[in-house]
């Protein structure tokens, strides 16, 4: 009996955990991706402020940037409740990494090819839509799932903030119960299963993308 | 907003008690876990076919759990049966075992790519075993995994901020003590954020100068 409820309770922590993280890589990818393009465009001071940016943001620890959204953004008067607040706090933390993996793929793009766009008269909006992107995609998209296991890894920083993941559900069974051994070892192996999970997703695109168009 | 930020600087011995916590913290950790790695790598690779799988899947999952689910782990669990450990040394036990993992993963990889002939023309001059490794493997993989093992050492520094949870006074956890005393959540955690980028960015610094010796002495 005690060891369904543990496992219920598990469960719904796992579930929290991996939808914020989803949801906080969904915003991070559009966000990185526009930090990404507006630096790789170079637009004046807007790419270098974005540089200083990445640059910061990279070297925040996921806990200190909990804090600081979820105690300071308050201060300013903006209330946040903490479940947006866990997810506003991933997609930063992601969109700094996203934006580097698309910037990457960017830099790597040949540059024939948007000449010959210009040379078929495409705009630049276009040539994106259609050339760059499907192509810059399939390259970054590796890196991507590799991020994802990464922020699964940092997700339990909203566990600070109090919203209760998988790793919060271990704490407050083992505060309920003074049993900490059956929650840790099995959120331990969930937390596994879902790393191991993403690493085959990995395994399989990469695997997937060469078949179907001979390179990554 | 200006004034907030002249409160928290008032209360700078308290973040520089925190800062310097976090660094001695972090360099230790490293430094243990770097030389355990040596250790571990040499698992990793060792020709018995069950120490390999054994090592492997020991590296494998801590790399792949949380660092705050195995410190809770080391702080929870280990009371349970009848292990005690200070609060520091719980943290920097799962410090040093978490990166142990990662750089003994780092460590393999750049050994895996380190070309045959090294290891061939060593044996020629009389090399084996352990001395081989110390002097000819080595050196040569720590050049080779030098930029690599920097970015773990950043997200150590990173990871050290969950220490703030078992109560050990790092500098996320001092500068949540000086938000709360004046409520002035945003600047003392912007301050933090910027003494961590100083951290980082050091590290960094340090990483690319010692790859730039590297290359003058012939590596790439």
């Amino acid at each position: 009996m005690v060891w369904t409820s543990l496992l219920t309770e598990l469960a719904k922590g796992t579930l929290t955990t991996i939808t914020v993280s989803m949801a906080g890589l969904a915003v991070g990818m559009l966000s990185g991706l526009l930090l990404a393009l507006v630096r790789a465009g170079a637009v004046p001071v807007a790419s270098q402020a974005i540089a200083v940016y990445v640059s910061i943001t990279r070297a925040t620890p996921m806990v200190t940037l909990a804090l600081l959204i979820f105690f300071g953004l308050p201060a300013l008067g903006l209330a946040l409740s903490p479940l947006v607040a866990a997810i506003l706090i991933i997609s930063i933390n992601t969109s700094v990494f996203q934006a580097e993996i698309w910037r990457a793929s960017l830099l790597d793009f040949p540059r024939g090819q948007l000449d010959a766009a210009r040379a078929s008269g495409m705009t630049r909006v276009r040539t994106f839509q259609r050339i760059v992107f499907p192509q810059v995609w399939r390259a970054s998209l590796p890196a991507l799932v590799n991020e994802m296991t990464l922020v699964i890894k940092g997700s339990p920083a909203i566990a600070v903030i109090g919203v209760v993941d998988l790793t919060r559900v271990a704490v407050r069974w083992t505060t309920q119960t003074y049993q900490p051994i059956p929650p840790f070892l099995t959120a331990t192996v969930i937390y596994v299963a879902v790393v191991m999970c993403l690493i085959w997703v990995q395994r399989y695109t990469e695997r997937r993308i060469v078949e179907k168009y001979g390179i990554l | 907003m200006i004034e907030n930020f002249g409160i928290v600087l008032g209360e700078w011995r308290l973040l520089a008690t925190g800062l310097f916590n976090t660094v001695w913290i972090c360099a230790l950790s490293g430094v243990l876990s770097l030389i355990l790695a040596v250790f571990v790598s040499l698992l990793l690779v060792s020709s018995r076919h069950g120490v390999r799988r054994v090592a492997q899947g020991a590296v494998d999952v801590m790399r792949a759990i949380p660092f705050l689910m195995l410190l809770f782990i080391v702080y929870y669990c280990l009371p349970a049966v009848n292990v005690r450990l200070s609060s520091w040394t719980c943290g920097l036990s799962a410090l040093v075992v978490y990166n142990t993992a990662y750089f003994a993963e780092i460590l393999r990889g750049a050994w895996a790519h380190l070309p045959r002939e090294q290891t061939e023309t060593g044996h020629a001059y009389g090399y084996a075993g352990l001395r081989l490794y110390h002097r000819i493997i080595l050196p040569q993989i720590f050049i080779a995994s030098g930029p690599v093992l920097g970015n773990q050492m950043i997200t150590l520094v990173k990871n050290s901020a969950f220490l703030m949870v078992i109560t050990i006074p790092d500098l996320t956890f001092m500068a949540n003590q000086v938000q709360a005393i004046y409520f002035v959540p945003f600047e003392t955690m912007l301050i933090a954020v910027g003494l961590y980028w100083v951290v980082c960015s050091t590290i960094e610094g340090t990483v690319r100068r010692l790859d730039r010796i590297a290359a003058v002495r012939g590596h790439e």
